[in-house]
């Protein structure tokens, strides 16, 4: 699904910000993405969404090789991952439903579908009786749902969430984290970076820690108490 | 397309005052050029008018057999660079010098016998109005034996070449120049335009949109503006042609062609400067 193998990613003035990092998500699996601010969590995901490509190693997503992947198969890729960021980037000027279409017209899906299918997410993520709202007339946790229904539309294999709940009070931060577990319940893989680790302890999700650029910890590869690991600073 | 004309029109809702800052950007420039087009198509015009005074008059000797003159006509107006061949004879040569030139009225009147030889006039057709053509008539006629002298106004006709040569040169320099700075100001007001959407066109990216995709209402919307913007710049200079007429000199409009070519060449443009501001935009993102 996802495979980093011996990653590097160096930026033209920036030194390097990913070392030598692999790792693996499988389907359907939920993985957290830990680390301190500037350890490289955010180029991790731009690699696997193929913002970015890496300088060394090889990254692998979805059947695709990022590494030397024809610009034109960028699209291709990204309308089988969904992206969900922590400033939302929702359109000021559309409702939430639009937002939502928006991703599926994109996508050159049949019209006559996309109405239904857009309730249908907005449903799931508990907006639908805010459907004609424009995001200035939401919350911040409700932006975010609109934000995970647009990536849910597409019925995306991997759901990637960069600190999803960074701008979010705690009680916005709970229904959005679980609203991601029952996402992945229903067998979509989420890979979710985060600075907040009371979440990352709160549930038994896998949790991959970087460190100034480098991979310190997986819990799926290291025996060791997972929890405690994570939680050291 | 019925998206993309939903996009592009959406521009048009979102950010009115920057669109109609470009329409009428586009339109001014055009306006200048179309401005400067007028001269050029009066230009054309005056030099076309002066062009038809060009003729070559062969003067016969006196006596000249008058079947073999009109057979003479009939051989010169075979001519493939002669538009028309007239015959004036002796009486009215004075006639016509007697009209034209009142003051020697008096002594016309007093001659005992007319002066003034009988001639052929030839004009040319449009295309031949050239020294060169000019000049070999005009030693063609010489070949005839009952003609005595050929006249055709050398410098004159020389004249016209070099200014018509002048005008075409500045028409194109002047015409490329005002060309390109139309195109620059009009590729700027849309860059703008993009900018202005350089989040939305992120965002569209990361929904998995094609570049194709994104492109196309940019184009639309670009050439919208430019047909408008066209057609505003056709109606101005409109109004600057009434103005002109009414208070400096008669002069002639675009014809209906010209016009629809300056709407056409204002859409050309609005296509073209999006279609690189959206592709640098894209490139460098
Ligand atoms: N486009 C870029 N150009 C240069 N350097 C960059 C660029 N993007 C990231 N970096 C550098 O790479 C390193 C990792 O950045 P990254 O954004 O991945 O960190 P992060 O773990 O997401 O941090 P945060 O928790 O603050 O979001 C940082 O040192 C950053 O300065
Ligand atoms: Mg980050």
């Amino acid at each position: 699904m996802i495979k980093f193998t011996n990653v590097f990613k160096a930026f033209p003035k920036g030194g390097l910000a990913l070392k030598d990092v692999s790792f693996h998500v499988a389907k359907g699996e939920f993985a957290f993405l830990t680390g301190h601010s500037g350890a490289g969590k955010s180029t991790v995901m731009k690699l696997i969404y193929a913002e970015e490509r890496p300088t060394a190693g090889e990254v692998r997503v979805s059947g695709y090789n990022v590494n030397d992947m024809r610009p034109r198969d960028v699209p291709m890729l990204r309308r089988k991952l969904g992206i969900v960021f922590q400033d939302f980037r929702l359109l000021e000027d559309r409702t939430a439903e639009e937002n939502v279409a928006f991703a599926l017209e994109v996508t050159g899906a049949r019209v006559s579908t996309i109405a239904a299918r857009v309730m249908r997410v907005l449903t799931q993520v508990g907006l639908a009786a805010k459907a004609q709202a424009y995001p200035r007339e939401l919350s911040g946790g409700e932006q975010q749902r609109v934000a995970i229904a647009r990536a849910l539309v597409n019925e995306p294999t991997v759901l990637l969430a960069d600190e999803p709940t960074g701008n979010l009070d705690e009680r916005a931060t709970r229904g959005v984290f679980q609203l991601l577990r029952d996402i992945n319940a229903s067998g979509t893989a989420v890979v979710m970076a985060t600075h907040d680790l009371d979440l990352v302890r709160q549930a038994p999700y896998r949790v991959i820690e970087l460190q100034e650029g480098a991979l310190v910890y997986d819990s799926a590869v290291d025996e060791a108490s997972p929890r405690d690991q994570a939680a050291a600073p | 397309m019925n998206l993309t004309f939903r996009e592009a029109m959406l521009t048009f809702k979102r950010a009115p005052l920057l669109s109609a800052l470009s329409v009428t950007t586009i339109a001014f420039s055009l306006f200048v050029l179309g401005l400067f087009g007028l001269v050029v198509v009066n230009l054309q015009d005056a030099l076309r008018g002066v062009e038809e005074r060009v003729e070559v008059v062969a003067y016969l000797l006196p006596g000249a057999p008058v079947e073999a003159v009109a057979q003479a006509l009939k051989d010169i107006e075979a001519f493939p660079e002669v538009q028309s061949a007239s015959y004036v004879s002796e009486d009215d040569a004075l006639a016509r010098a007697r009209a034209e030139l009142v003051e020697l009225r008096d002594v016309m009147q007093e001659l005992e016998r007319n002066p003034l030889p009988a001639s052929i006039e030839v004009k040319l057709k449009p295309g031949f109005r050239d020294t060169d053509h000019v000049s070999a008539v005009a030693e063609r006629l010489r070949g005839f034996g009952f003609v005595d002298d050929v006249r055709f106004g050398r410098d004159w006709v020389e004249k016209l070449d070099r200014l018509r040569g002048l005008a075409a040169a500045v028409g194109i320099i002047v015409g490329a120049a005002f060309a390109v700075v139309a195109i620059i100001i009009i590729g700027t007001t849309i860059r703008m335009a993009v900018l202005q959407r350089s989040r939305e066109i992120a965002i569209m990216r990361l929904v998995g949109a094609t570049d194709g995709f994104i492109r196309r209402p940019f184009l639309l919307q670009g050439a919208i503006k430019g047909l408008l913007g066209g057609a505003v710049a056709i109606g101005l200079s409109f109004g600057a042609y009434l103005l002109i007429n009414r208070y400096l000199l008669q002069s002639a409009f675009f014809t209906q062609e010209q016009a629809a070519a300056i709407v056409a060449f204002g859409a050309l443009i609005g296509l073209l400067g999006s279609s690189l501001s959206v592709g640098r935009h894209l490139k460098r993102v």
